[in-house]
């Protein structure tokens, strides 16, 4: 049984390099990328919903990526990073690297897997690549928090601010104290 | 002699009877005064800290004072369900003692209501269920039909007690056209308050152990062990320390009687016992608590089994006709039964019904102090008014207290 | 309304009975100054409510807003619970506890949640709510966080002698803390260990007090009477969402109107697997638990 496991994940795990492989592979070939036209809201959106989220959770001083950026030329090949050395990824680590996601030629998007430039604050589409139920259930506000009104204005919570894009997990947290057990009176 | 003449008679006679008597009465006396207050003390320390000095918490919210409502809702019963034999058969030996089944009556009734008192959270909001001044939710809730079903019976006793004394006191027969119909009133009434009690746990499917349908029917049977057995002692009692004269074939016939009940009792526990374990849901979780304890949780077996020991030893008592007429085997059965019943339909039934609790907690309850204190209160009180009761009426049916006679003349006991 | 003719007679009938019982006299005219919230005329009650808006800006040093809010016309509020999500964490307890005006002390929770075992599934007799580790969720247990299920078929309400409890018109089943007698029938009638009893005096500290209260719901709660969950009716009736469902990190809460076709329910309940607790009960709770993945 264990044996049949290990050799079904080895399968898979073959087939999603390949195939990411042939993602890299578009996403590199296809420069410039078409910026997308920000005046038609996205597919889901068109019963004139309105979509707030907060900012993406930047750590402190790092947007714009362009103002280091800038100044360096693109280097698309797969390496170690010797800066950035903050970001730890535990999110398909042996098939994704950065610039699978954040657009070399502006660092300040990300990309669709087509190769469409995306501000961060759409990166719920981007997400939404891989994770599609997820996002469908996110817009309708099943995954993820929303606060606001029931029956009127809403805020949504981009996946990025729950899930650290480079660890997705969510990390365990300390409970809240337990309650007391019932007592009888001390007298 | 008019009304307004022969009643003041009536009411200082009573009180000149209740104010004599030996040393054993004043003793008596004095040992309910003194549980009386301090139960009044303890429930005042109730009623000002809040519950919160009993045991019962969330996960076990009824406790020993639902327990004894319960168990005292069937002596109310029982006692004048003794009647039936004596009005359907006319058997005079048993009709001498239905006075005092309703004198009993009467006074568990009182104990009853007042163990309702003490264990609601606000008593001073009492009246909020009073039809008319307040809202009564009737007829969906089972405890506004307890509440008219338990005054209505009290209302219809004390009537029926108190036409016959005050009647024999005057030297004249009761009114048949008065009691007899009230008195086949009570009949119902006794099986129906003992019904609603039981509906008024059986109607909650949250609590297994309660609902389940063979509840009434054995509230009912208990109801038919404990309360003959209290009265049997009262009329056992009376014969030695009065001049009343109670027939030994009366007494035996009740004895017999609560053999039947007693069994009736033991089957229908037996069944339920039967369908929780050969079926073996989860639902059995309760009486497996009962009966054997779950995990390191064993308070109540010695209980449960102390009951079973009792009741059974009761039934094999009552049920050979030699046992039944030797005076201290008799005494051995009732105490047996009344024990038996107060374990089984009081704690018994309550805490397995609310342990494990309806999220599966278990919270071990046992009363406190305060509450014993309230409760021993609580059955003083009942217990005084059976007694200034008896110590009228004892003598008015002997003739020695009656309208043309100085009380004086009764005989103390 | 009916109700209002009913008081008429009732009057009549104190008066009655306040000659008959001379010495309860004291005690039948301070009744019939109160009077159950689900009887009370639109008017009265908003009098009633100004009352304990000074009664309660008083005693706890802050201006206290007391709504009488009814229900909004076509909306049944429900619930939904992602028990594949929830991580067990209670912050959704505490501020409950801090929106609804608990008692700090005795401790009020009108939340429980409880750890299961995952080979057992919802078991409620291996149910642990007093688990408390370093972090969670621990290895092979699930959360089912509960609280009042808010039934359709509520069993609770039925059983109340007063009438104290009742289920509005928008689906919340509430008690009136001015009407509960204590006798604590709701409590061995709920299958869901939902409803909480004042064992002693409340305490609620000054600076703690959540200001913003409804009638039926947070405002503070005397001794010996019985309290539960209201959905928020302070918020959830202004529009808002209840304070669990806003505090939930892993967003495990969904809230919303069940008559409304297009709300987060009623996505829930035609699209993902739903379970109610205890449903051989038939008790039909508005509370979904649902596995989101």
């Amino acid at each position: 049984m264990r044996r049949l496991l290990v050799v079904t994940f080895a399968v898979m795990a073959v087939a999603i390099t390949a195939r990411s492989g042939v993602l890299r592979a578009q996403a590199g070939a296809t420069k410039p990328a078409p910026a997308i036209d920000r005046t038609v809201p996205p597919p889901f959106m068109q019963d004139g919903q309105t979509l707030e989220v907060p900012p993406p959770p930047f750590s402190d001083g790092i947007f714009p990526c362009s103002a280091c950026h800038e100044s360096i030329k693109p280097d698309r090949t797969r390496r170690v990073l010797t800066f950035h050395d903050d970001i730890v990824l535990k999110h398909d680590q042996d098939h994704r690297w950065c610039l699978d996601c954040h657009d070399a030629d502006n660092r300040d998007f990300l990309h669709l897997a087509g190769g469409q430039r995306l501000p961060f604050d759409e990166s719920y589409m981007l997400c939404g690549q891989c994770h599609g139920e997820k996002l469908r259930d996110w817009r309708v506000g099943v995954h993820g928090r929303r606060t606001g009104q029931w029956n009127g204005h809403k805020t949504y919570l981009l996946c990025v601010n729950c899930h650290n894009p480079h660890q997705p997990r969510f990390k365990p947290l300390p409970p809240k104290p337990a309650p007391k057990p019932p007592m009888r009176p001390i007298r | 002699m008019s009304f307004s003449q022969k009643f003041p008679r009536f009411v200082t006679g009573s009180v000149q009877l209740v104010t004599r008597g030996n040393t054993t009465y004043w003793v008596w006396l004095a040992v309910l005064a003194v549980l009386i207050l301090s139960g009044a003390d303890a429930f005042a320390a109730q009623v000002r800290h809040g519950l919160i000095v009993t045991a019962m918490r969330d996960q076990v919210s009824w406790g020993f004072y639902i327990g004894n409502f319960t168990f005292l809702v069937g002596v109310a019963a029982a006692a004048v369900v003794l009647v039936i034999p004596a009005y359907v058969y006319d058997w005079k030996p048993i009709r001498e003692i239905v006075i005092f089944g309703e004198l009993l009556a009467v006074s568990a009734i009182v104990m009853c209501l007042l163990f309702v008192l003490v264990d609601i959270g606000r008593p001073d909001r009492f009246w909020h269920l009073l039809p008319g001044f307040g809202h009564m939710n009737f007829p969906q809730s089972i405890l506004a039909w307890d509440v008219i079903v338990l005054n209505l019976y009290f209302i219809v006793n004390f009537i029926v007690v108190t036409h016959i004394l005050y009647r024999a006191f005057h030297g004249r027969h009761y009114n048949k056209k008065i009691v007899v119909p009230l008195v086949l009133l009570s009949i119902p009434m006794a099986v129906g308050i003992h019904t609603v009690t039981a509906f008024l746990y059986n109607g909650l499917a949250a609590r297994p152990y309660w609902n389940s349908s063979i509840l009434a029917p054995q509230f009912l049977a208990s109801a038919f062990c404990s309360g003959p057995a209290i009265l049997l002692a009262v009329v056992l009692l009376l014969r030695k320390f009065t001049r009343f004269e109670i027939q030994d074939e009366a007494v035996w016939k009740i004895a017999e009687l609560m053999a039947y009940a007693t069994f009736i009792n033991l089957f229908l526990h037996g069944s339920e016992a039967f369908k929780e374990y050969y079926s073996n849901t989860e639902h059995a979780l309760y009486t497996r608590y009962w009966f054997q304890g779950i995990g390191e949780h064993r308070t109540l077996v010695p209980f449960a089994w102390t009951a079973v020991l009792l009741n059974v030893t009761a039934f094999v008592l009552f049920i050979i006709p030699k046992a039944r007429r030797n005076p201290v085997l008799l005494y051995t059965g009732c105490f047996a039964t009344y024990a038996g019943c107060y374990i089984d339909k009081g704690m018994g039934l309550i805490i397995p019904g609310l342990t494990p609790d309806a999220l599966g907690e278990i919270y071990v309850y046992y009363p406190t102090i305060a509450e014993l204190r309230v409760a021993a209160g609580v059955f003083a009180l009942g217990f005084l008014v059976f007694t200034l009761m008896l110590k009228v009426a004892v003598p008015i049916l002997l003739g020695e207290f009656h309208g043309a006679r100085d009380p004086r003349a009764a005989v103390t006991h | 309304m009916a109700t209002e003719e009913m008081h008429e007679s009732g009057i009549s009938r104190r008066e009655f009975a306040s000659v008959a019982a001379a010495a309860a006299a004291g005690l039948l005219a301070t009744a019939c100054g109160n009077r159950r919230l689900y009887d009370i005329p639109k008017d009265k009650l908003r009098a009633a409510v100004a009352e304990m808006e000074k009664e309660y800006s008083a005693k706890y040093g802050k201006a206290v807003t007391v709504s009488d809010a009814g229900p909004m016309p076509g909306v049944v509020f429900a619930y939904a619970l992602d028990i594949s999500r929830c991580v067990g964490c209670r912050r959704c307890v505490y501020a409950c506890v801090a929106e609804n005006n608990q008692s700090r002390d005795p401790e009020v929770q009108w939340i429980r949640v409880l750890s299961m075992d995952k080979s057992k599934g919802i078991d409620f007799q291996d149910a642990d709510p007093y688990y408390q580790p370093e972090t969670v969720p621990q290895d092979g247990r699930f959360y089912v966080p509960t609280a009042c299920q808010h039934c359709r078929n509520a069993p609770c309400t039925k059983v109340c002698p007063t009438g104290a409890t009742w289920t509005e018109k928008d689906g919340i089943v509430v008690i009136d803390y001015d009407w509960c007698i204590g006798c604590r029938y709701c409590m061995a009638a709920c299958p869901y260990g939902a409803r909480h009893f004042n064992w002693g005096k409340p305490t609620l500290p000054s600076d703690q007090v959540n200001p913003d209260m409804h009638v039926l719901g947070n405002r503070p709660r005397q001794q010996g009477v019985v309290e539960k969950c209201t959905f928020c009716i302070q918020r959830s009736r202004a529009g808002r969402y209840p304070a669990c469902v806003e505090v939930c990190p892993v967003g495990a809460r969904k809230f919303g109107n069940l008559l409304d076709p297009n709300s987060e329910i009623r996505y829930i309940i035609e699209n993902k697997r739903v379970l109610l607790l205890k449903q051989e009960l038939n008790t039909m709770p508005k509370f979904f638990y649902f596995y989101g993945t």
